[in-house]
């Protein structure tokens, strides 16, 4: 009798081990396959770059060096990477104002979902879902064929003589954000709906019967409540915007690099590919860093609560 | 069930080895840049397949084939690579000028500087960066870069530029009075401020020039002959400009890979290729020139004293050859490009 839980034990612990040993080959794949390219990157950051593309295996800094200083080639003086981080706070920033801008749709778009009868509510998921069905780049595609200037917008609005000229839409700021808010959407709602379908609706009822304003409401009950929906929406959102380039481009005509333009360039027609593996790997720890922020949020929420 | 397995196996094999028997031919080459009825014609001639896989630059096409196992026999880089292509120990010495056909080969493409004495590569195509503008909307002078870097009134707000680094930056060099290439500061900077200061009226950076100068989303834009050729078989006012500033003049070419597994039937397309028919027929979809003489008479009539094919007497001289940048002058012209687009 005495020694049966210890058996016990020790089956539980061999069962844990045939797990660990059965799960190997799969963690060795996923690690050998996930690291080891990033290890290859991390290498080349710190070699010579060759003199047509590829790396001399010389050991240098340069290409950290040159993510955030540059040497002035017309006066020789060193300074703050001027292009760069102009490049880097435009893809910030432009990940920002899509996350602002998905949120501000989404949220009442999840809303909507989330209050209709359970039987309807898989309908209007599937209908969110759809956009996915197609490829980002014909997607992006689509919009182009939308609002440039021979396109349905501007041919609508010419035929009912609305206008006299097209108005230009296409290769501009607004485009690419219309673009990016359209892509990014389903990245939202659908976190935000997760939460959503959550919330007690009774709590709404609550508040209100205590006289809340519907803003009240908002900000004091509902909001608080799907918060983990919203910070995993703004980060599903965040980052692949972040290293996103085809919108952009497509839309925004290329005038204007972003982080993954300035990354390409380095390995094509650059020929820096140690300035490229550096510029990825700051990209990957800003990356990094937002998730970090997250983690945070969320743990010191959870304990709040706890 | 044993003997079944065998019996499959061996005809799997026959089959394959059929198939060897017969031939193949894998070309890695730029896209839209092949005619499928030449293809053809080699194929029923000579009785081998021939797989064609798209690149869409010189960069990527070198980035490939260097890391080994590409598995191709063939490719098609632009002259100023060709150099790059032959130190790093890519090409495969098939020596084309002692081919049968190599008598078609133009006089001035028989011996080029990229390849002295024609050891490694045929010519493919060869063409000119230069601009395209829609004369409905602009009636001025057309022959200057300064469509691109001192826009008139009428195309602000209108211009494309192709957003090849080293072609833009050279056009601007030329525009700037300075030699294609340079490392000389003094140029660079006037070179930096000219492309800062015409940026604002450009509207995109784009490739797809065909399509949107057909649409109207682009007045003009900087491109290349050939290109300039369609736009104006879908829209006459679509006209080529030649820079009297300066032009680069560029040629593709075919190679054959040292790590080539159908090296006869690859140095067999490269004779094929410079048969004049051969290379007419292949202009007639590319519509580029193609350096074999006497192959205008296979082209289609459309392409005969075309505009962007024959160049004009008065702009022949200012053509200048493409050619490699040394790696100072192109990381150079990269923060140049960086900064423009920052």
């Amino acid at each position: 009798m005495a020694d049966m839980p210890g058996t016990i034990e020790a089956e539980k612990s061999r069962d844990i081990r045939k797990r660990w040993l059965l799960s190997l080959p799969a963690l060795l794949i996923i690690l050998v396959a996930s690291t080891g390219p990033l290890l290859i990157v991390l290498v080349y950051s710190f070699l010579t770059p060759g003199a047509y593309g590829d790396v001399q295996w010389l050991p240098s800094l340069d290409g950290w060096i040159g993510v955030v200083m540059e040497k002035d080639i017309f006066d020789g003086t060193v300074s703050l990477a001027d292009a760069h981080v102009s490049i880097f706070m435009r893809s910030v920033m432009l990940s920002l104002a899509t996350t602002v801008l998905t949120l501000l749709v989404g949220f009442p778009t999840a809303y909507f979902i989330a209050t209709r009868p359970e039987k309807t509510r898989e309908l209007w998921l599937f209908l969110i879902t759809i956009p996915f069905w197609t490829n980002l780049l014909i997607r992006t595609f689509a919009i182009l064929e939308i609002i440039r200037n021979e396109g349905l917008i501007n041919g609508l609005m010419l035929k009912s003589g609305l206008i006299s000229k097209p108005i230009q839409m296409l290769f501009t700021d607004g485009a690419i954000l219309t673009g990016m808010v359209y892509v990014y959407l389903p990245l939202m709602v659908l976190p935000l709906y997760a939460s959503m379908e959550k919330l007690d609706f009774r709590l709404v009822e609550a508040a209100y019967d205590l006289y809340a304003t519907p803003f009240r409401v908002l900000r004091k009950i509902i909001f608080p409540l799907v918060k983990p929906g919203v910070i995993a929406g703004s980060i599903l959102v965040f980052i692949p915007a972040l290293g996103a380039y085809v919108t952009p481009s497509i839309l925004g005509g290329g005038k204007n690099m972003m982080l993954g333009n300035l990354i390409e360039l380095q390995f094509g027609q650059g020929r820096n590919w140690p300035l490229g593996s550096a510029l990825s790997i700051t990209l990957m720890l800003i990356v990094m860093a937002a998730l970090l922020v997250y983690v945070r949020n969320a743990g010191s929420q959870g304990s709040r609560h706890g | 069930m044993k003997r079944m397995i065998m019996a499959v196996t061996a005809a799997l094999l026959a089959s394959t080895g059929l198939t060897r028997a017969e031939g193949e031919l894998n070309i890695y080459n730029w896209g839209n840049y092949t005619s499928p009825e030449m293809i053809k014609k080699f194929e029923d001639q000579y009785k081998v397949k021939v797989t064609i896989t798209d690149y869409d630059s010189n960069d990527t096409a070198l980035a490939k084939v260097r890391q080994g196992g590409s598995g191709f026999d063939m490719v098609v880089p632009s002259q100023n690579y060709i150099p790059i292509w032959i130190s790093e120990g890519l090409f495969l010495e098939t020596d084309p000028g002692k081919m049968e056909n190599f008598t078609h080969v133009a006089k001035e493409w028989q011996n080029p500087e990229f390849d002295p004495g024609r050891k490694y590569t045929v010519p493919w195509a060869m063409g000119i960066v230069g601009t395209v503008v829609n004369t409905d909307v602009y009636k001025g002078d057309i022959n200057t870069w300064g469509i691109i870097f001192n826009t008139p009134d009428e195309l602000k707000g209108k211009v494309n530029v192709v957003p090849e680094m080293t072609d833009v930056i050279d056009a601007a060099v030329l525009y700037n009075g300075g030699k294609k290439c340079t490392g000389d500061l003094a140029i660079l900077k006037k070179v930096r401020d000219t492309l800062v200061a015409a940026k604002p009226n450009w509207v995109a950076m784009e490739y797809g020039t065909i399509q949107k100068m057909g649409s109207g989303d682009f007045a003009a834009s900087s491109d290349w002959n050939g290109s300039a050729f369609r736009q104006r078989l879908a829209n006459p006012a679509i006209k080529f400009g030649y820079p009297k500033e300066g032009y680069v003049n560029w040629s593709d070419n075919l190679a054959v890979l040292k790590d080539a597994k159908n090296v006869e039937n690859a140095k067999l397309f490269q004779n094929f290729m410079m048969d004049p028919a051969n290379a007419g027929m292949n202009s007639g979809f590319h519509r580029y020139a193609n350096g074999i003489a006497g192959s205008g008479e296979f082209m289609p009539a459309d392409m005969k004293g075309a505009p962007e094919i024959d160049i004009p007497a008065e702009f022949a001289s200012v053509g200048v050859p493409s050619q490699t940048c040394p790696p100072d002058v192109q990381e150079l012209y990269t923060k140049i490009w960086t900064e423009l687009q920052k």
